[in-house]
């Protein structure tokens, strides 16, 4: 270990600055508030105002009691603990707002009340996906990216409070968007909802988020940057770009909480779906997949199948990803040049998506009995059959022909959900299930077998979900396009939609089973770290990096 | 200028962007396969298990 003097710093500048931005900030929202004519915008500054006191409080707080020194020695795991807990709390919220929306389906007038407006679906709506992606997805692949960035560069943390700015900013960021959509504020662009200022303060949130990243990689004792941080990487300058360039708008006036978009018309439509599909590249799958390359190699302990076909994957899937956005506009104004490059390069995506499949399932080679023993390792496998399967189903579906069957109906909705439910959600399980015990000095989970009914159960769910899914989908699809002898379209809008009752309580019922699962996690996860363990089990115990001193012990030795 | 024309930009773009794209990815399989680079790489993989170290 080196010099105290050396391994005990003080935020220094980095602490006032942060302060005097902070009061800023609140004489900023005072003003807002104060000046506004817009009740929705004045509750929002209200919110910022709130966020922005309390956090001067801590950090006045925290630098009189002398808890913000930070041992330079030791990995920054507080902030991925917060993340840990931050991403099952809104693992429940965002997969309980989904399953009240699934329960509007089948009987509309459920959970809604015309008189608030409130719980309408086209309100909830946003807020379960933005819930489950940005919210939890978010939160996962910040906490695991600051797990894995430290452990693979062997360097704590750069940025000193930087990390807990990200990961309040976020928290904020996510509580503003939340808050906004249920009060009507929303600029209408499916998943990227949130309006100007609320777009504003998550740039801010993201840049630093890339710099405590870049930093952190600058300073590492590695020569090598692994594979994972690279996918790290892309999604965290990718999606910086994405946001930025399709939140360009001008608002109504720096006091109104709305906003009219820089594009106009099918140039607006295709930044929109460039966007759109490329969060679900580098946010949905480049980030969840830098989880794969550390967690499945670390929980296997064994090297990655391939270290070559994951650099292969990791250019060829970021070469190929960005162009494919064009077919989410399949027979609309976008010339048909352009809808064709969107599936052919969707189509050519298939190789990349299957490479890094097999790269991380023969990982397991030679180690095929943990899918048998393990339940967090069969949970991380089986999420890349979800990966591969859905994988392939989106080349097809952006096959023009195919797609004239497939868009607007619930077949859309399945794909999306193999994907979500299956891959991110069961990735994202498997890397959570790994790092509490690490990251609490545990020696094992609470319950493996709880883990077990975790699977199983939401495995289950997923199943009955896209199978419902696939029925309704097609079904609807054929009915839509069924026309008479006569030349009329045989059904109206609304007896598709009375035909897909049945399947839509199928979907309600998948998502009540996923759901059942995470609230089976969080109970596992917090009995683990209250420090229990299940006496009846004789669960084998399985990988500890990092209980007590191995971790901080490598970082000392590298230094 | 009268050579800016919108053809001729695309076509730029459309072709100049092919080239180009192929030829970094054609450097990055160089990279990932060039057999001096492999005694690195199965280091490099070796990164999440051998933290203890």
């Amino acid at each position: 270990m080196a010099q105290p003097d050396q391994v005990n710093t003080r935020p220094g500048s980095g602490a006032v600055l942060l302060s005097i931005g902070l009061g800023l900030g609140i004489l900023l929202t005072i003003f807002m508030a104060a000046r506004t004519s817009d009740p929705r915008y004045q509750v929002h500054a209200f919110v910022f105002m709130g966020a922005f006191i309390a956090a001067l409080s801590a950090l006045v707080l925290g630098l009189s009691s002398g808890r913000f020194v930070q041992d330079q020695g030791r990995y920054e795991d507080g902030v991925i603990r917060a993340g840990v807990i931050a991403s099952l709390f809104w693992a429940v919220v965002g997969m309980l707002v989904g399953l009240v929306i699934a329960l509007q389906l089948a009987w509309p007038s459920i959970f809604y009340f015309p008189e608030i407006g409130w719980l309408n679906f086209g309100r909830l709506r946003p807020v379960h996906t933005s819930g489950v992606i940005f919210a939890f997805g978010g939160n996962v692949l910040i906490s695991t990216s600051f797990y894995v960035v430290q452990r693979t560069c062997k360097a704590r943390l750069a940025g000193g409070l930087a990390p807990w700015l990200v990961f309040w900013g976020y928290q904020l960021f996510i509580v503003l968007a939340a808050t906004g959509y249920v009060m009507g504020v929303t600029q209408s662009r499916e998943y990227a909802e949130p309006e100007w200022y609320i777009d504003l303060w998550l740039t801010l949130v993201w840049v630093t988020y890339l710099l405590v990243f870049l930093g952190t990689i600058w300073k590492r004792k590695e020569p090598h940057i692994y594979v994972a941080n690279w996918f790290y990487l892309a999604f965290i300058v990718t999606i910086a770009m994405l946001h930025i360039v399709n939140n360009l708008a001008v608002p109504v006036s720096p006091l109104s909480s709305h906003s009219y978009s820089l594009f106009s018309g099918v140039q607006d439509a295709l930044i929109q779906w460039w966007y759109g599909h490329n969060a679900v590249g580098f946010f949905l799958t480049a980030g969840f997949l830098a989880i794969m390359y550390y967690f499945i190699p670390k929980r296997a302990e064994r090297p990655i199948y391939s270290y070559r076909l994951s650099i292969i994957h990791f250019w060829a899937l970021i070469f190929i990803y960005i162009w494919a956005g064009p077919h989410h506009l399949h027979y609309t104004a976008l010339p048909q040049w352009a809808q064709t490059l969107g599936m052919t390069f969707s189509i050519m995506l298939w190789m990349p998506s299957w490479g890094g499949m097999i790269n991380g399932l023969m990982t397991l080679s030679g180690a095929w009995d943990k899918l048998r023993t393990d339940a967090v390792m069969r949970m991380m496998i089986v999420s890349l059959a979800f990966y591969g399967m859905s994988t392939f189903e989106g080349p097809v579906m952006s096959v023009r022909a195919v797609n004239a069957l497939s868009h607007y109906t619930d077949w859309t909705i399945g794909h999306v959900h193999s994907g979500a439910l299956g891959w991110v959600g069961f990735v994202s399980f498997g890397a959570i299930y790994c790092m509490v015990p690490w990251l609490w000095k545990r020696p094992r989970l609470y319950s493996d077998r709880l883990v077990e009914w975790h699977f199983w159960i939401a495995t289950t769910g997923i199943l009955l979900y896209i199978a419902a899914m696939w029925v309704s989908g097609i079904m609807e699809g054929l009915m839509w396009r069924k026309y008479t002898p006569e030349g009329f379209l045989a059904y109206s809008f609304v007896q598709t939609v009375s035909a897909k009752h049945v399947t839509n309580i199928v979907r309600a019922l998948g998502g009540a089973m996923y759901l059942t699962g995470t609230l089976i996690m969080v109970y596992n996860v917090w009995r683990t770290i209250a420090g229990h363990v299940r006496q009846d089990e004789t669960g084998a115990v399985l990988v500890q990096p990092s209980a007590s001193g191995p971790a901080s012990a490598g970082l000392a030795a590298a230094q | 200028m009268n050579t800016m024309t919108y053809e001729t930009v695309s076509r730029l773009a459309q072709q100049g962007g092919t080239i180009y794209f192929v030829i970094l990815f054609l450097a990055a399989c160089l990279y990932a396969f060039w057999p001096r680079n492999k005694a690195g790489f199965d280091q490099a993989a070796r990164l999440p298990l051998d933290e203890e170290d």
